[in-house]
Order: C-alpha cells, then structure tokens, then sequence
C-alpha cells in the first residue's frame, strides 16, 4: 500500500510538470490580458522542434533551447496577431495551434519519413538524489525538468508580485488605460509577456518528446494545452495555485494508469476520461465568474 | 516625412480585394514549404486547386469531401453568431457519429423511409445532448464555454474508443472498428457511380434554414442581439441566457448531422479517425465566412477543395498532405490580419512647420 | 512667460473635426479653464498635450522650446500630468502600488517600502489618502486625490483636470478647490477643464472658452461675467427649457417601499428605499453618481433584482420583474448607458422593435414590413437623422439617444425611467430630450428623472428626492430646494424632514 502511494506521488510530480510549464506559460499571457489558445499548437511544435534538434545534434539540452525558441517564436505570433493587429484572440489562437500542429506534422514526415519503426532518441535521465533509500528514492527520482518546474512557481510568483516588471504586468491586464497614461508601453509589455508565455510552452513540449518518450507522435500532447486553459481559471490566476491544479489533475492521471492494471471493472477509457471530468467539475465548483483579469479579451488601441 | 496608419474605412473597392489578397499572401507564404519538400511551388499549386477541378469525378470528390465541412461551418457560425463559443463542434460530430452508428446497427431490416430520418433525428439529438452540459454550465455558473467544450472533445475521444474496443469491434475483423451499419441506414448516392450522398443535400438545406432563420425569424433576431450587444440584449427584455442556451443546442444538432453524414454517407462504420478535426476546420470556416451562410458555403468548399488538393499534391510530388492544414490555418491567420488592416489607411504624417504657415496664411 | 504654449492644433476623427487651429498658452502659477459644451473638444485639445492623441498638424511649446509629445511617457517627462474623467487606476491593486507603476527603481518591489515613499509623498504635497489602501475600496473623491498624487509624484509642473468635479459633492469641490490654490501657490500651473461656469468664475485665472472645435477666445476672470462666458459658449444667450407652472400633482402611479438591493460587488447599494412618483409630474433624484442611481435604475429597468422591498405600478406588483415584464406593464425607459440602450450592429429599424418583439413577429416570424414601417414612423416623429437600414453605430450620440427615446416612449408610457438621459449629448440633443420628458409630464406619465448634473434637476423637476448611500435622505418640492441645501444633503451632511410632502 505504501508502496502505491510513493510510486502514485513520484508518477504525479511527473505527470505535473509538463502542466506547469504549460499553465505558467499561459498565465503570462492572461496576467497580461491576452487569451492565448495557441498553446495547444505551442506545446506541439516545441515537442516537436525539441525532438528534431536533439537527434541532429546529439544534444537533449540543445533540443530543448531548439523547443524554447519556437514557443518564442509562437508567442512572437499571436502577440502579432492579437496585440498589434487586435484580432480576435479565440480564433487567432486556434488559428496558431492548427497551424503549429500542421506545420509539425508536415516536417516530420518531410524529415522523417514514415519508417516502420518510428524513430527515437535516448530521452533525458531521471536525477537520483537518493540511490537506496527506500521511500525518498522513488519520490526523489525526477527528472531534472520537474525539480526546474516545482523552482518556477516560487520564481514566478516573485516575479508577480514581488518586481517590478510583475507590477507592469499585473496592471495591464486589469487597465491597460492606466498603464498607457503611466508612459508605459502596453504592446511591450504585452510581447514580452507572450513571447515569454511561449518558451515556457515551448518547454512543455520538449518536456515529453524529449524527457518522458524520447520520441515524437501524433498524440504526443494529446490535449493537455486545454487541460492548462482550464487549470488557468481553476487556480484563479494565481501562480501558487497553478502548482495545486497541476497536482490534482496529474494524481488524477496517474491513478488512472495504475488503476487500469488492478483490473477493475471499469473499461479503462473511463480511467483515462477521468480527469477531464474532474477538471470540468472542479471548474464548476472554483470558476464560478471567476476573478479574472478586466481586460483578458480587449485589445488596448490608443487613437 | 513618416507614416501613420489611421483608423478610416477602407474604399469600397478595396473589399471584395481582400479575399483574394489574403489567398496570394497564403500561398506566398506556403511556397516555402512546398520548396522544402522539393516541389516546384507553381507545380504544386496547380495540383492543389487546379486538378482537383479539372475532371469530373475529381470535382464531385471536393463536393464530398465540402460535406462535413459545410454542416460543421455551420454548426460553428450559428454559436458564434449568438456569441456562444462552441469549440466543441468535433465532439458533437463525434456523438452525431456514435448515434448513428448505433441506430444503423439496431434498424435492420426498416425501410430507409423511416430509417434515414431516424438516423438524422437521432444524430441531432445526439450532438444536442453532447453541447448540453457546457452550455448549461455556462449558463447557469457561468464557467466558460470554450474550456468546457475543449475538455468534452477529449472525453468523447476515449468513449469512442472504448466502443471500438469493445463492444463494438468489429468480429470479422477485429479491428477497432464498427460492423457495418444495415444497408437501410445508408445514405443513398445522389449521383450514380459517385461518392457524393445524401449528406450533401442535407448540408445544403441546413444552410438555407440557417439563412432564413438568422435573417428572417424572430430567433435569429435574438440570437443575433445576444451576440452582438448581450448588455443592451437583456436590456430590451430578451432572455439572453435561453437564447445562447438555443444557439448552443442547435449548434450541437447541426455537429451531429455531420457525423451521421460521414457514417452512413461515407464511411458506413464508426472508426476512430472518423473526423480529422473536422470540428476545428469548422470554426476555421465559419470565420472565413464572416458568419454569414453564403459565407461559410463558399468557405467550406474552397477547403474541402484544398483538402483535395492536398492529397492530390501529395501523391504527385510526394509533399506531405499535412500541407493542406497549413494552408487552412495560414489562410486563416492572414484573412483575420487583413481583415484588421482593412479598417486602416496609411496617412502621411503633416510636418508641424508646414501646418503652421497654413495657419498663418488662413 | 508662457509654460504652455500650444498653436494652430488641429485634429480629425474620420470626418469629425475635433480641433480645428485651436491655439492655447498656459501662464506659469495660473489656473487655466477651458471652457466649453460636451463635443467642444476641451478633453481632446489636454488629450494631445498629454500625449494620448496626436495632433494632425499644430505644435507645442513647453517654455518657449519647440516639444513633441506622442506618448504618455513623452507628456510625463515634458512635467505635464493629466487627472482623466474616467480614473486610470487597477482597481485590484493598492494606492501605493498604482502611484509607483512605472516610476520606481530599480528591479524589485517591497510593498512596506512603496508604501512608505507614497506616504511620504503625500505628506508632502497635502493629499489625504492611504498608501496600503485598494482602490477598489476607496470613495471616488478619495480616488481623485490618488490621480493627482500620481502627477504629483512624477514631478508635473503642469496639471490637467478634465472636469474633475463631475464625480464631488459641492464641500469635496471646496477641498479639492483648495488643494489646487495651495499646489499653484507651491508653483504648479493648472489646466481646468469643465463645463461649469460658476465653479470656473470661482476658482481660474483665465478662461479659454471653445465652441464646435474651434477657438472662442480667451479671457481673464476679471473682464468677464458668466453671462459673458456662456454666450461664448453657445453662441446665443442661454436658456433653459423652462418647466412652466407647478401643477397639481395626480394620482400616485409608481410606489417603491422598502427597496433594497446589492450592487455588482455584493454590497448593498439600496437600502430601503421609499418613493412614489404621480401621474403628470417629474420627480428628479440628485445625488453624487455612485450613491445608488444605477441600481435603482436597473431594478425598474428589470435588469436587477432586488433583495428586499415592493415596486407597484398601479395595482400591478413589479417587484422583481425581468425587463419584458416592465416594458409591458407600461414603463418607458431611457439607461444612462446609451450603449446599453442599442445594439450598435443591428440597424435603426430592428433596435426600434427589439423591445416590443411580439407585435412585430407572427409564428417565429419576422414581420419586417412593420418594422420597417415602425422605424420610419419614428423616425419622422422624434426627427431622428438616420433611415432605417443603417447601422445604429454610424449615428451620432444625439441621433443614438433619439433613437432610444422614440423605443422608450412611443407606446405612450404610464410611467418613464430616465436615467442621466442628457449625459454627453450636445446643446441641441439635450434640449430635446428634456422638452420631451417635459412633453410625457404634461401627458400625464410619472416621470422619475435620475439625474448627476444638479442644474437638470432643479430645471426639470416638480418634486426633487437625494439619494445618498443608497438611501434617500430628503424629498422636497422643486420650490423649497436650493444647491446648497442639495449639497449638504448629497454629502450626507444632513438628513432632511420627510414630512413635508408626503412621499
């Protein structure tokens, strides 16, 4: 039983991480006052672009630069769009993700072929802090991406609410008005929060094509870009909340895999809908109208 | 002397340039790709628009192919239109889909008089009943639609598959995938010796009744109000929570015809890959459509075409056929810039000294 | 010599000219008005010198030297600081926090120490407020001075105020009146934008008075007379529509009794209120906006429920009546937001039926003949400038308000909400409107006029009612009222009898 629960925990701070990443990502952008649904896209393209620089230059830290750079790029995209054009943000962001996902797919197969057996790379290596020790072993062995990712919320939350920059960010998002009549620029601030949003993105991605699989498929992300659209709302905008809401939906999903080999009754597509169900529960229940920032949605224009 | 773009409606003449202008810079920028892949780009785009047309046969396949696309266009732009963002439209093809499947199992042996329109029914209800809880939600604790509808594309995913999994897996087979549905069920070809089905004429029925119905009733009146002005909506005294909740569900039925359509028109059984995203090529449509149902048929054809074309590209220069979904979205995203940019005009920016001396001269 | 000189400002939204070869110059330690009609272009002239717009043609000099101003940033640097209408604050966000955006040093932030400068800083120039304070929970007049001590804070030797007494009770104006004499004594030069003429006579130096866009002329206080200026203003001497003999009051048609609600925040905006308007009268409620008028207005409306109370038309119980429910009982009613009022994309012909849908639709059908016939009727009645095909978007506010107007009071209400039915609307628009409300009284409509510019309510009003905390704290007739007694009402200084009339 106890084993259960440490291999349960360890399996839910790696299921967590690429959600963290992803959802911290987003909140850049939101904070700002921009709706980014490309991150489906972002997540897609950075697994992508990880992999493919990885097995060409033997490097997985590399590949994961590569997969930051084109989350970068990404959000270099939709701040484009949505920021200095003022398109609608749904459907710009939609937009992004359906090109991001054919541009990956495309390029894959102009690559990589279709060979039987589809190619892969060693993926990255699990840290192991603790070697013997029974219980920390297994909780302590992670990749070193999660222990990055359980370092950014801290990170992040200073960042909000501790900096100036955090500051800027905070208060355009509520009133990019204000910020304007502060003789602070709201489209740079906004770029700045998109593109930063974006490599983060970027890194999930990279995160499972290069830390968990070691190879890129076409389910790779398998929507957990919206999976992080939710948790935004779920954990009410806030960075430390971001960490709980990715928790209870990795524990979700890792209990979900280790209950399907108990055998239980139930088919195990229930198990693996399991957490979707939760999520869209919890969201009823924490984001009732929830504290949004005022000007998510508005495109800011100054005549 | 610099420049400055100032908000000012575009000349008349400039907007029905748009489209196309928007097409040339798509595949300006889609060339590139096409070079990757070794292709010559001019090469390449005949195969892609040109050849799909130029024969009989080809040309009835983009009208099959413009099938699912024409109701799921629909099914967005008539959400959109109240202002409900119904992403969910691929679940909802998908419950379409499932219903049928289920029905053309069970009404073997029933006349098509009866069956087929049972089949539509029940595909209707079924994405009815799909887009029913996130609009509820929506409705009743305002959670966001488009999160909800999101996360129920996904769920429905994996009800599929349990389906084909189990209960449903074909015996003969044994693939992840349905028996046959009774030949009753099946749509009949509206031209002999084609693949083009019955699917197609619903399609276009839906989207004369979407027409008439967002121009000429009292709904689409209501509907059109909640979308474009909720406050002043409410205001006037119409009940704008029943009314998205309206928009929401039909949107649902019409999503559902089109996974009936492509199981008892195409396919004949459920597979998993049923839709390649169909649902998410619809709000692509209904946003090149600009919402209006002339729109989204002009729109739904020319990507049904494209989506011919790509294979067509692909088996003749070997490009990946995934170009084709490149070309969607970057056609997207350019159209919704151009769109913008319309708004605007390039003004010379006077000089303050110039200014002056007309002052003084005035 | 001249802190401020602006010459020949000119600029045009679309086919709007805003300012046309404006000229305006700002003396070092003055109080300078500018003066004019809602649509004069006071707020856009200040909005180029701050920076949020920029000038089609035209220059600005800042102490002689040739400046460009395109940015806030660039406005902020020049010492120019501006006190908008509408508050640029982030409500979620402290006083501390919202004085320092943009102005500290440095990467990091400690709450203690941003709260400690922007005390200190307050101290400094004079101004009342609490640094760790939200906005969100600050009074508007409290807000103002955070606005101020945010210019103040960026070292502006030159202020704008865009009618900042908009949103004060007459003993916050003195306040504020005598913070300003204090600030210009310590060297600040000041830009006072209002339409008011007895608070410009009392407080400026010089008066530029703006009239369509262009330059009036310029005065100083002591060679004009308010009569002098508002002929400038106009054009022609100023009159009021006068509202004629005092009637008999009628029957009483709209009883509130106990009247409470919350606001959108969740706190109680109405506490038991208690009013009756009769047939054939206007009763006006004064008050400071955000006192209650907006839901008070949107529980008649039908938009807000209440939580406790009885609204009666007649003998038909309203309360809590959604808005279709209202309208047809016999309610006309006018929204302070004209953009809650219309649809801006939908055309004259449909915004005009969307109130009434049901005489316009058979079997789910859209009768457009009668709407179209509808439209065009009244259209020619309220002399509206539009047809029926065009978007109600392209319509000038005036036109925009016709249009509610006409929706509001075709069907001959028992009863008319107006809820600040003249705000924003040009001379010509706002004697229209309240000739109308004048026209329903005579007709014999209870009228209940809701009402943040003062001079309105007692122009119009037979009986005139404060609310002040959402509750109303004096009713009297038009006669007995004064501004002063008003005043002292408005701010809660004093609760007066209720007994005069009975409510």
């Amino acid at each position: 039983m106890e084993a259960f629960i440490i291999s349960l925990l360890a399996a839910t701070l790696r299921v967590a991480t690429p959600l963290i990443f992803g959802t911290l990502g987003e909140l850049f952008a939101e904070r700002a006052g921009v709706l980014n649904l490309g991150i489906e896209g972002t997540m897609f393209f950075g697994a992508f672009v990880g992999f493919w620089a990885a097995s060409a230059t033997d490097s997985l830290w590399l590949g994961m630069l590569a997969a930051i750079s084109a989350g970068v790029a990404s959000g270099l995209l939709m701040a484009l769009l949505s920021v200095t054009l003022g398109v609608n943000q749904h459907v710009s962001g939609l937009g992004i993700t359906l090109l991001l996902t054919g541009l990956s797919l495309f390029s894959f197969r102009l690559i990589f072929g279709e060979p039987r057996v589809p190619p892969s790379i060693a993926p990255f290596s699990q840290l192991n802090p603790f070697p013997g020790v029974p219980v920390l072993e297994p909780l302590f062995k992670q990749y070193a991406l999660t222990y990055i990712a359980l370092a950014l919320v801290p990170l992040v939350w200073w960042l909000l609410y501790r900096t100036d920059f955090g500051l800027r960010l905070r208060a355009v998002g509520e009133n990019p008005e204000a910020v304007d009549a502060a003789g602070i620029s709201v489209f740079r601030l906004r770029y700045l929060a998109l593109t930063v949003g974006g490599g983060l993105m970027g890194a999930a991605g990279a995160f499972l094509s290069l830390g968990q699989l070691g190879a890129f498929t076409y389910g790779i992300i398998a929507g957990r870009g919206w999976v992080c659209i939710a948790l935004i709302i779920f954990a009410h905008w806030h960075p430390v909340r971001v960490l709980w809401g990715a928790l209870l939906f990795g524990g979700v999903f890792a209990l979900q895999l280790r209950l399907q080999t108990t055998g239980a009754n139930l088919p195990y597509e229930t198990f693996l809908a399991l957490p979707y169900v939760v999520t869209i529960i919890a969201l009823a229940i924490a984001g009732r109208g929830a504290a949004a920032p005022a000007a998510l949605l508005h495109p800011y224009k100054r005549e | 002397m610099r420049f400055r773009l100032e908000r000012s409606p575009a000349p008349y003449w400039l907007r029905p340039l748009i489209p196309v202008v928007a097409l040339v810079i798509t595949f300006l920028l889609t060339a590139s790709l096409m070079i990757w892949a070794e292709a010559n780009p001019l090469e390449g785009y005949y195969y892609f628009l040109v050849a799909p047309l130029s024969n009989q046969v080809s040309a009835i396949e983009v009208l099959v192919k413009s099938t699912p696309l024409l109701l799921t266009g629909a099914s967005v732009a008539f959400a959109f239109a109240a202002g409900y963002w119904n992403i969910g439209a691929e679940g909802q093809l998908y419950a379409g889909a499932i219903a049928a499947t289920w029905l053309g199992l069970t009404l073997d042996g029933v006349t098509p008089l009866v069956a087929i329109p049972l089949m539509l029914i029940g595909g209707f209800i079924a994405g009815m009943l799909w887009a029913l809880p996130p609009a509820w939600l929506k409705i009743r604790l305002n959670v966001d639609e488009i999160v909800t509808t999101l996360l129920l594309n996904s769920v429905i995913l994996f009800l599929v598959s349990f389906l084909l999994n189990g209960p449903w897996r074909d015996p003969i087979s044994g693939w992840p995938q349905s028996p046959e549905i009774a030949a009753s069920t099946v749509f009949p070809k509206l031209l002999p010796r084609t693949r083009l089905h019955l699917g197609f004429l619903v399609a276009m029925i839906v989207i004369g009744l979407m027409w008439y119905v967002l121009s000429r009733t009292r709904l689409g009146l209501t509907m059109r109000a909640a979308g474009l002005g909720p406050q002043a909506a409410r205001y006037a005294g119409i009940n704008v929570k029943r009314t998205l909740l309206t928009a929401a569900l039909i949107s649902g039925g019409i999503a559902g015809l089109a996974g009936v359509s492509e199981v008892a028109g195409l396919h004949f059984h459920l597979i998993e890959a049923i839709s390649p995203g169909y649902g998410y090529t619809g709000i692509v449509i209904a946003t090149l459509g600009a919402l209006n149902p002339i729109g989204v048929a002009i729109a739904a054809v020319f990507i049904g075409l494209i989506e011919t074309g790509s294979q067509t590209v692909s088996r003749a220069l070997g490009v990946p056929a995934y170009l084709g979904d490149v070309v969607q979205a970057t056609l997207l995203l350019v159209t919704l810039g151009a769109l913008v940019l319309q708004n605007f005009r390039l003004r010379r920016r006077t000089t303050a000294s110039a200014a002056s001396l007309a002052a003084k001269e005035a | 010599m001249n802190i401020i000189d602006m010459r020949s400002i000119t600029k045009r939204f679309g086919p709007v000219l805003a300012n046309d070869a404006v000229n305006f110059e700002l003396a070092q330690g003055e109080i300078h008005a500018l003066l004019g009609e809602n649509g004069a272009g006071k707020t856009t002239l200040m909005r180029i010198l701050y920076g949020l717009y920029t000038a089609d043609a035209g220059e600005i000099r800042l102490a002689g030297e040739r400046t460009r101003i395109h940015s806030p940033g660039d406005a902020i640097q020049a010492g120019v600081g501006m006190v908008s209408q509408h508050f640029t604050l982030v409500p979620p966000l402290s006083v501390a926090e919202n004085v320092v955006l943009g102005q500290a040093e440095g990467f990091r932030l400690k709450p203690q120490a941003i709260e400690r400068k922007v005390g200190e800083a307050a101290q400094r120039f004079g101004i009342e407020v609490d640094p760790a304070a939200l906005i969100r929970h600050l009074s508007v007049g409290e807000q103002q001075r955070v606005e101020i001590l945010k210019a103040l804070y960026r070292n502006a030797r030159i202020l704008i105020l865009d009618e900042p007494t908009a949103v004060l009770v007459p003993q916050e104006v003195d306040i504020l009146f005598a913070t300003l004499g204090r600030l210009v004594n310590d060297g600040l030069s000041v830009v006072f934008i209002s339409h008011k003429l007895h608070e410009v006579m009392t407080v400026c130096d010089r008066i530029t008075v703006l009239r369509n866009g262009k330059l009036v002329g310029t005065v100083a206080k002591a060679d004009t007379s308010r009569l002098d200026l508002a002929r400038m203003m106009v054009g022609r001497e100023t009159f009021g529509v006068k509202r004629g003999q005092p009637r008999e009051p009628g029957q009483p048609r709209l009883t509130i009794e106990g009247l409470n609600a919350l606001n959108d925040k969740g706190l109680p905006a109405l506490r038991s209120i208690n009013l009756t308007v009769h047939a054939g009268e206007i009763l006006g409620i004064a008050g400071v906006s955000g006192n209650g008028q907006t839901e008070l207005a949107d529980v008649l409306a039908g938009v807000l429920t209440p939580s406790a109370g009885r609204i009666t038309l007649g003998q038909q119980d309203l309360t809590g009546a959604d808005a279709s429910t209202i309208t047809a009982a016999g309610v006309g009613r006018i929204p302070e937001d004209r953009h809650k009022g219309v649809i801006a994309e939908l055309t004259v012909a449909e915004n005009l039926a969307l109130e009434n849908l049901d005489d316009f639709v058979r079997a789910g059908r859209l009768d457009r003949e009668r709407i179209r016939i509808n439209a065009e009727q009244l259209i020619a009645e309220y002399a509206i400038k539009a047809s029926p095909t065009d978007r109600t978007r392209t319509l000038s506010g005036g036109n925009m308000q016709k249009v509610i107007l006409a929706r509001a009071l075709a069907r001959k209400p028992a009863v008319v909400i107006a809820s600040q039915p003249t705000r924003g609307l040009d001379v010509g628009a706002t004697e229209y409107v309240r000739g109308r409300l004048l026209e329903e009284r005579d007709r014999g409509a209870a009228v209940l006029l809701l009402s943040e510019d003062l001079d309105e309510v007692l122009a119009l009003s037979d009986r005139i009612a404060v609310i002040y905390e959402g509750q109303i704290v004096g009713v009297m007739p038009a006669e007995r009222a004064t501004a002063d007694e008003l005043g002292l009402l408005m701010s809660g200084a004093k609760e007066a009898d209720h007994d005069e009339i009975p409510a």
